[in-house]
């Protein structure tokens, strides 16, 4: 498989994940941040995958209720209304097996284990930026 | 043509100082990186959401710190905004005070809050302005 992740290293801002509608990568982003959901966006856009953009844990529930999935989530952590840890346990019960991503301000040290506990694939430390995006990448091309 | 070559140094010069001095971290270049072509005004667009929506929570943070019983539950939250945002845009003296002021709400330190609460502003306030004198120039 081609080494995409090298290549946005490298600064190709060519890239794309997924050259026709069927293919093509659909990502949610769930954050109650403005600023964090103007970057994340950017950063999908920028590799040509398609996203959408939730403020909470329970409109990230909502979107899948009314039939929308995703390959990809990014799921910030503290939220309100409802947080990431819920919205994930919630995500797995009802069967969704799309990558989630936890993407927090905490460090991999602090208490993340109850996170991962709710079903996340892979988790990154904020703020985001797109080595880190390929690196959560490489594990959605992985599981399809 | 030596004069154009001397601006672009001055420009060069002052924006290396916001990293040196820390005004700035990685995540700033980042943001540069993500502006092309199609998307021209991005760094701009951004950073002026982080201004907008930091005085907002400035404002919120004064308020909160004002009552007779603050709620140290909202004064956290606000100020996790603010560290979020900060650290999103590479804002770097700003997100740190930040962690401290946390640590203050932690404790319910109401004198230790209202010193982080002037530090922030005076922090976000420096950032602010270099970041308009940066984009002016660039322009």
């Amino acid at each position: 498989m081609e080494d995409i992740g090298a290549r946005i290293l490298a600064g190709d801002h060519q890239v794309q994940y997924g050259q026709n509608q069927r293919t093509k990568i659909k990502a949610l982003v769930v954050d109650d941040n403005m600023i964090n959901q103007a970057l994340h966006r950017t950063l999908l856009r920028n590799l040509g995958i398609e996203n959408h953009v939730v403020g909470n844990g329970r409109e990230a529930v909502d979107v899948h209720c009314s039939g929308r999935r995703f390959d990809l989530i990014l799921m910030d952590l503290d939220m309100p209304v409802m947080n990431g840890i819920e919205a994930t346990k919630k995500l797995r019960a009802m069967g969704i097996q799309s990558t989630i991503a936890g993407v927090s301000s905490r460090s991999v040290d602090e208490n993340i284990q109850e996170f991962w506990e709710a079903g996340l694939d892979d988790y990154q430390q904020k703020p985001l930026n797109f080595p880190k995006l390929v690196s959560i990448l490489q594990k959605v091309n992985h599981s399809v | 043509m030596a004069y154009l070559v001397q601006l672009q140094k001055q420009f060069d010069d002052y924006r290396a100082s916001l990293f040196n001095e820390g005004f700035l971290d990685d995540q700033f270049e980042q943001l540069q990186q993500l502006q092309d072509e199609s998307n021209p005004d991005f760094v701009v667009e951004v950073v002026s959401l982080f201004f907008q929506d930091s005085e907002r929570l400035l404002n919120e943070l004064a308020t909160s710190l004002d009552q007779q019983n603050t709620d140290y539950r909202k004064v956290d939250a606000h100020v996790h905004q603010l560290k979020g945002s900060s650290s999103s845009i590479g804002a770097q003296r700003v997100q740190r005070v930040c962690i401290a002021f946390r640590n203050f709400c932690e404790e319910q330190n109401t004198e230790g809050c209202l010193k982080c609460l002037q530090q922030v502003k005076h922090e976000y306030t420096l950032v602010k302005n270099k970041l308009e004198t940066l984009f002016k120039v660039s322009n």
